[in-house]
């Protein structure tokens, strides 16, 4: 077998996706010898960064499921849906992936100021409340979600819908058993940005749900307030725990979502 | 019977216009015509997928063109299948029914009575990904036959198949539509489907669709 010419274009290739891989590494590997894992246990065990834990992985998932519910319906229009101004309703439904994130939290504040902010409020309230964090998270991850649901349906096929049409369903009902079946994987993965998305949330939160200890706290709020204290293992150790909960649903999307 | 009547369609520069034919009840009929012409989106019309801008559809004494695709009483099998990626052949000849809410029994008893003839019964638990293009349309042939509808529509069924597959499943789509009396279209670009099958052969040229004898030389 003869070997291929030796081709330097792809040696380049390698040496740029490796020197970044390699910086992303010694970012990661700096902060994880930092401190001793002893030390890191410790920090993970007070009762802040314990709760705070809890409640970043409760309003991860709860903002989750509500970004796909939000996001299979908008994503299936825009994927499907001819009608006039869908490109400006697609450009209007990336406005919260382009702002600043603090910026969100300030229209969500002020949101609330208003009368039908204040009407809102009576039922739930939101602000610098629990429900505020989820509001906060959910802003931004349904706009990740319904982009990735947007995709999804878009490379679905629509004949065997059509068919189903045939056979005596409604659209809703052929969506039900044909499309929303096939874009299983596809709904999986907009979960799952929407939950790794909101994991790493921080300036919204802070300007509209505050960053109350035992409160309010997510994880993003505790490495700030450990770092204002210049507790520095704290947030170091918190700052890993959300890197190995990015990796875990990284691999989850690969792995899970290659098999639904 | 299938009756176009004055149907025009039209979609950016490319247009139908007044096309009027008919396949009598019972027959096999085919159309064909260059792709690209316009047949799919004719058969998109019968089904009730595409709106027509004027003209009117009729299936047996019932002029269909403002009713819902399901409420069409038809049979469709699209280019390749299209079948549905997450069901075993089993569900899907068993599709139509369950959407009219059959009970199991009548289900189960209809998806046994196809899949023989079909030659799928050996297939009935697998999925899509795992059946060859043979195996595919004859499960989508299937799954389109299993309401019994009075008109089947098959939109170049034998074109992605090679030759030792296609002469068993045309030989099948004439012995289905004999049996069943269904009244059939079938579009393909290929002459040799259209002289092997049709009872009556129309060609759909510069948008119009012109009947042609079986026997002209020219087409056949």
């Amino acid at each position: 077998m003869s070997r291929r010419a030796f081709d330097p274009f792809w040696l380049v290739l390698g040496i740029i996706t490796g020197s970044y891989l390699l910086f992303w590494l010694g970012l990661l590997g700096a902060a994880a010898v930092h401190s001793s894992p002893h030390d890191l246990w410790h920090a993970l065990q007070t009762r802040e960064i314990r709760y705070a834990i809890w409640l970043s992985l409760i309003t991860c998932t709860l903002t989750a499921g509500l970004s796909l519910l939000l996001a299979v319906p908008v994503g299936y229009l825009l994927a499907r849906g001819y009608f006039r101004g869908r490109v400006w309703l697609d450009a209007a439904l990336d406005i919260p992936i382009v702002l600043p994130p603090m910026v969100v939290g300030l229209c969500l504040l002020i949101f609330f100021q208003t009368v039908v902010g204040h009407l809102i409020e009576r039922v739930i309230p939101f602000t610098y409340t629990i429900a505020g964090v989820v509001l906060a998270q959910f802003v931004i991850g349904a706009a990740f979600a319904v982009r990735t649901m947007r995709g999804t349906f878009e490379h679905l096929s629509e004949r065997p819908e059509n068919v189903a049409l045939t056979l005596g369903c409604t659209r809703t009902r052929a969506v039900w058993l044909v499309t929303l079946p096939a874009a299983r994987s596809g709904m999986f993965a907009a979960a799952s940005i929407a939950w790794a998305r909101s994991l790493g949330e921080f300036g919204p939160i802070l300007v509209f749900a505050g960053a109350t200890r035992m409160k309010t706290e997510v994880l993003p709020t505790s490495v700030w307030l450990e770092l204002s204290v210049g507790n520095l293992e704290a947030a170091i150790a918190v700052s890993l725990l959300m890197v190995a909960l990015a990796v875990v649903v990284l691999a989850s999307v690969r792995l899970v979502g290659e098999r639904v | 019977m299938i009756r176009f009547d004055n149907i025009a369609w039209r979609a950016g520069a490319f247009a139908l216009e007044k096309i009027s034919f008919t396949v009598p009840a019972g027959r096999y009929g085919v159309l064909m015509g260059r792709t690209g012409g316009g047949k799919t989106s004719l058969l998109e019309i019968i089904c009730g997928l595409r709106r027509p801008t004027a003209g009117s559809i009729w299936l047996g004494d019932h002029q269909v063109t403002q009713l819902a695709p399901g409420e069409r009483g038809l049979g469709y099998v699209p280019q390749d299948g299209a079948l549905f990626s997450t069901m075993t052949v089993r569900e899907h000849l068993g599709f139509a029914l369950r959407v009219r809410r059959r009970p199991a029994g009548e289900i189960a008893r209809r998806v046994e009575e196809l899949a023989g003839p079909l030659g799928i019964a050996a297939l009935l638990d697998r999925h899509p990904p795992g059946l060859s293009g043979g195996e595919r349309q004859r499960v989508a042939l299937g799954r389109a036959l299993a309401a019994r509808p009075q008109v089947l529509l098959l939109d170049e069924p034998l074109s992605a198949l090679d030759d030792d597959t296609r002469e068993p499943l045309a030989d099948l789509l004439h012995r289905v539509q004999r049996e069943t009396a269904v009244t059939v279209l079938h579009v393909t670009h290929q002459r040799s489907e259209a002289t092997r099958l049709a009872d009556v052969l129309f060609r759909l040229d510069a948008g119009q669709v012109v009947e042609t004898p079986l026997n002209d030389p020219l087409y056949v």
